[in-house]
C-alpha cells in the first residue's frame, strides 16, 4: 500500500502534527498549549504558502 | 583586593546557586525519558498525563506509519555521508517503530516516487519530535513542568 499525497497535503498533515508536539512540550499550561499549538500550526501554512508563491516568482 | 576577589566569586556563585535549583533525581526522571523515546509519548502516560501522552503518541505514530506509506526511506547505521549519519539518529529518535521496522525489512525507499522523498522527512521528524517528548517528560518528572 503506498500513499500518495499531494505537497500540499503533505506539508499540512506535516504542520499539523509537528504543532501538537510543540504545543505540548514547549508551553506548559492547557490554554498556552493551544494558543501555541495554533501559532505554530498558522505559521507552518503561511511559511508554505510564502515559499510557494516566492519559488513561483524566482521561475517566472 | 583579594577580599574584593572573594566577595565577587561568592557572589557569582549565589546568582548560579539561585538560578538553577537542584532538581530532585527520581527513579522517574530516569525512567519516564527512556520510556517515553522506545514508545512515544508512554513517558507521559506513566506519569498520568493521558491527555499530553496520547496526543504525543498519536502525532509521532502517525507521522512515523505515514512516513513509511509514502514509501520513505530509513537509514541503517551509517559511517558515509554526513546527512546520511543525521538520518539515521533522526530515525533512531522513533524507539522501538525504527527497530521494527528495521526488523521487517521495510523503508527501502522508493527514488521513483516524488513523495517518497517526503516519506523520509517525515520519518527522521517523527524521531526528532519523539525525543523533544522524551525531554519534555523528563522535565514533567523531575516537577520542572507541571
Amino acid at each position: 500500500m503506498t500513499l500518495q499525497l499531494s505537497h500540499f497535503s503533505a506539508a499540512l498533515i506535516f504542520a499539523l502534527f509537528a504543532s501538537i508536539v510543540f504545543g505540548i512540550t514547549q508551553r506548559s499550561e492547557r490554554r498556552e498549549m493551544l494558543k501555541y499549538g495554533a501559532k505554530c500550526f498558522l505559521f507552518f501554512v503561511v511559511g508554505t504558502i510564502a515559499a510557494g508563491w516566492a519559488m513561483w516568482i524566482l521561475r517566472h | 583586593m583579594a577580599k574584593e576577589k572573594t566577595n565577587v566569586a561568592e557572589s557569582a556563585n549565589v546568582k548560579s546557586a539561585s538560578k538553577a535549583p537542584a532538581q530532585p533525581m527520581t527513579a522517574m526522571a530516569v525512567v519516564a525519558p527512556i520510556v517515553g523515546w522506545l514508545v512515544p509519548g508512554a513517558g507521559h502516560l506513566i506519569q498520568k498525563r493521558w491527555g499530553r501522552g496520547l496526543l504525543l503518541m498519536l502525532s509521532v505514530v502517525a507521522m512515523f506509519v505515514i512516513g513509511i506509506l509514502m514509501e520513505g526511506k530509513v537509514y541503517a547505521f551509517n559511517t558515509g555521508d554526513i546527512l546520511d549519519m543525521l538520518g539515521f539518529v533522526g530515525d533512531l529518535g522513533a524507539g522501538v517503530l525504527y527497530f521494527v521496522v528495521r526488523a521487517l525489512g521495510i523503508g527501502i525507499g522508493a527514488i521513483n516516487l516524488a513523495t517518497a522523498d517526503y516519506g523520509t522527512k517525515y520519518i527522521i521528524v517523527s524521531g526528532l519530535l519523539n525525543i523533544i517528548s522524551a525531554v519534555d517528560a523528563h522535565d514533567i518528572a523531575i516537577g520542572k513542568k507541571p
